[in-house]
């Protein structure tokens, strides 16, 4: 494994009385797309959002480039290179496409620029004056992770970016991934998808209640594949 | 001179301009309100109380320092604001959490305060101040009173900059996305409550500039928000709540239908827009510009 750019260990979260992280570890190297797979309700999401900062309470230890996290807001998390792209897409229906595009200010030097996230969305850009969420569903998912590679932020976390997507944006976006991954993003994904994951992914970490409960690399998935069935319930 | 429907065209045009320019203090009133809604949740009932604090910052800077009218104008809501910027720092931002009901009780009860306050120390009577222009225009059909007109062209100006900063900006795309969801935009790396603070400090400043405007109108006087302030909240509910153009169309669209009120039925003239209110909730019960969400 490259550098270890994420550290998660011992990770605990709440929202309000319920505890559903229950001590999550897992590490990602620099340039890597790591998936977290699991059921619904395995804390997947409430992962990522404890990494964001943006859960009720937590406790653990997540580090970025070997600089501790928790304890920290959420905006002194972003500013660190962490981008979030929400699993409800959270494009602002007050803003236009635009507007969107440029909200999420410049964290560190080197994001791509405006032209260049146009020319990997062609969509946007021919709707770029419209309401935010007048998009079709597919444009959403593709402004939402749009507006996080401007920023600059080096680790992207990407909450089911196929969820209820036609098979054929489906898989556009997964070339979109594997383009940003090429370009030296480090990519944390959370899916329901796993045929998508598969193709994507270096590794995966498995979640179930709330812990991680095993580790497969890409190469792993096939001679494991009825394993990794029995965890996803599929 | 001509008469319509037996009105004589003075006091019908004195009239429209009368309301006019409490169209103008009801539209840069409720737009602070409105701002304030949108971004902290709370209804800020103090800002009658901020309003009249400006029109006081500028009768206190003319007579202790000898402060011109046009100096007041820019120091007063800068003075008004900060005291806004320390209230939000050391009580507002407590109770963002709770129910609407805490931020109804706190300002109300801040605005009791600060009212008591100045009542105590300068009496209730009121305080006049000097027409910076003094002076005015015969326009043929009616007097035009120079600073009146000022006030309902800066007014103008200050709505449509208010809008323009809110509605075209970097900062103001800040402010609406926050408005709609303050997580997401703080875990971009948005200083979310820093940008909290800063938007009531504005709104709280938007009062006291109002309050500079009205002190050559009005007699400067503790209570001189206090009926103002009720009439401002009837117009951002017609308005609906947390709309920026809502407000402004509505605050000068109430203060034409008050001033006509007073030209044809006068005894209405007080109840007119709280009666619009009513018909408003009937039938759009979001506002007319507000959005059910």
């Amino acid at each position: 494994m490259a550098e270890t750019l994420l550290k998660v260990e011992g990770l605990q979260a709440w929202y309000g009385e319920s505890h559903i992280l229950h001590g999550v570890g897992f590490e990602i190297g620099r340039g890597e797309l790591v998936t977290l797979l699991g059921r619904n309700g395995a804390g997947k999401t409430t992962t990522l959002k404890s990494v964001m900062g943006i859960v009720e309470k937590r406790t653990g230890s997540v580090t970025f480039e070997g600089k501790e996290t928790v304890g920290q807001p959420s905006d002194s998390i972003a500013r660190l290179g962490l981008a979030y792209c929400p699993e409800e897409r959270g494009i602002f229906s007050s803003l236009n496409v635009e507007e969107n595009l440029l909200l999420p200010p410049m964290v560190r030097p080197g994001g791509m620029s405006l032209g260049e996230i146009y020319q990997l969305f062609p969509n946007l850009q021919e709707r770029r004056r419209s309401q935010g969420t007048k998009l079709s569903g597919g444009e959403q998912q593709m402004l939402a992770i749009g507006r996080i590679l401007r920023t600059g932020a080096n680790l992207l976390l990407l909450d089911e970016p196929t969820e209820g997507l036609a098979p054929v944006i489906v898989q556009r976006i997964g070339e979109i991934i594997r383009q940003l991954k090429g370009r030296g993003f480090t990519i944390l994904l959370v899916e329901q998808n796993f045929h998508f994951a598969a193709a994507v992914a270096d590794r995966h970490y498995i979640m179930e209640d709330g812990h991680v409960v095993d580790i497969m690399t890409a190469g792993d998935v096939k001679q494991n594949i009825g394993k990794l069935q029995a965890y996803l319930g599929v | 001179m001509f008469e319509l429907i037996g009105i004589p065209p003075q006091a019908l045009f004195g009239q429209l301009l009368l309301g006019l320019i409490n169209g103008a203090f009801y539209a840069m009133l409720s737009l602070g309100l409105a701002v304030i809604f949108g971004m902290l949740n709370v209804i800020n009932f103090t800002h009658g109380a901020q309003y009249m604090m400006g029109a006081f910052a500028a009768w206190l800077m003319l007579g202790i320092l000898d402060v011109p009218f046009w100096a007041s104008l820019v120091l007063a809501p800068i003075l008004v604001g900060l005291f806004g910027v320390v209230l939000e720092r050391v009580m507002l931002k407590r109770i963002y959490h709770l129910d609407h009901l805490y931020g109804f009780l706190l300002t109300f009860g801040l605005a009791l305060v600060i009212e008591g306050l100045f009542q105590w120390k300068w009496g209730s009577s009121g305080a006049p101040y000097p027409n910076p222009i003094p002076g005015g225009y015969n326009l043929g059909f009616m007097f035009m009173p120079t600073y009146r007109g000022f006030v309902v062209l800066a007014a103008l100006v200050i709505c449509l900059a208010t809008w323009y900063g809110i509605e075209r900006t970097k900062l103001g795309a800040y402010l609406r996305a926050a408005t709609e969801n303050p997580t997401l935009v703080r875990a971009f790396g948005i200083n979310v409550p820093r940008l909290i603070t800063l938007t009531y400090g504005l709104g709280v400043g938007l009062a006291a500039l109002a309050g500079v405007l009205a002190a050559p109108i009005q007699q400067v006087s503790a209570l001189m928000g206090t009926n103002l302030v009720l009439v401002v909240f009837a117009v951002v509910v017609i308005g609906g709540m947390g709309s920026i153009m809502g407000s402004i169309v509505t605050g000068f669209g109430l203060g034409l239908i008050e001033g006509l009120t007073k030209v044809f039925y006068p005894p209405a003239s007080n109840t007119v827009i709280f009666v619009v209110m009513a018909l408003v909730l009937l039938i759009k019960p979001a506002g007319l510009f507000g959005q059910t969400k």
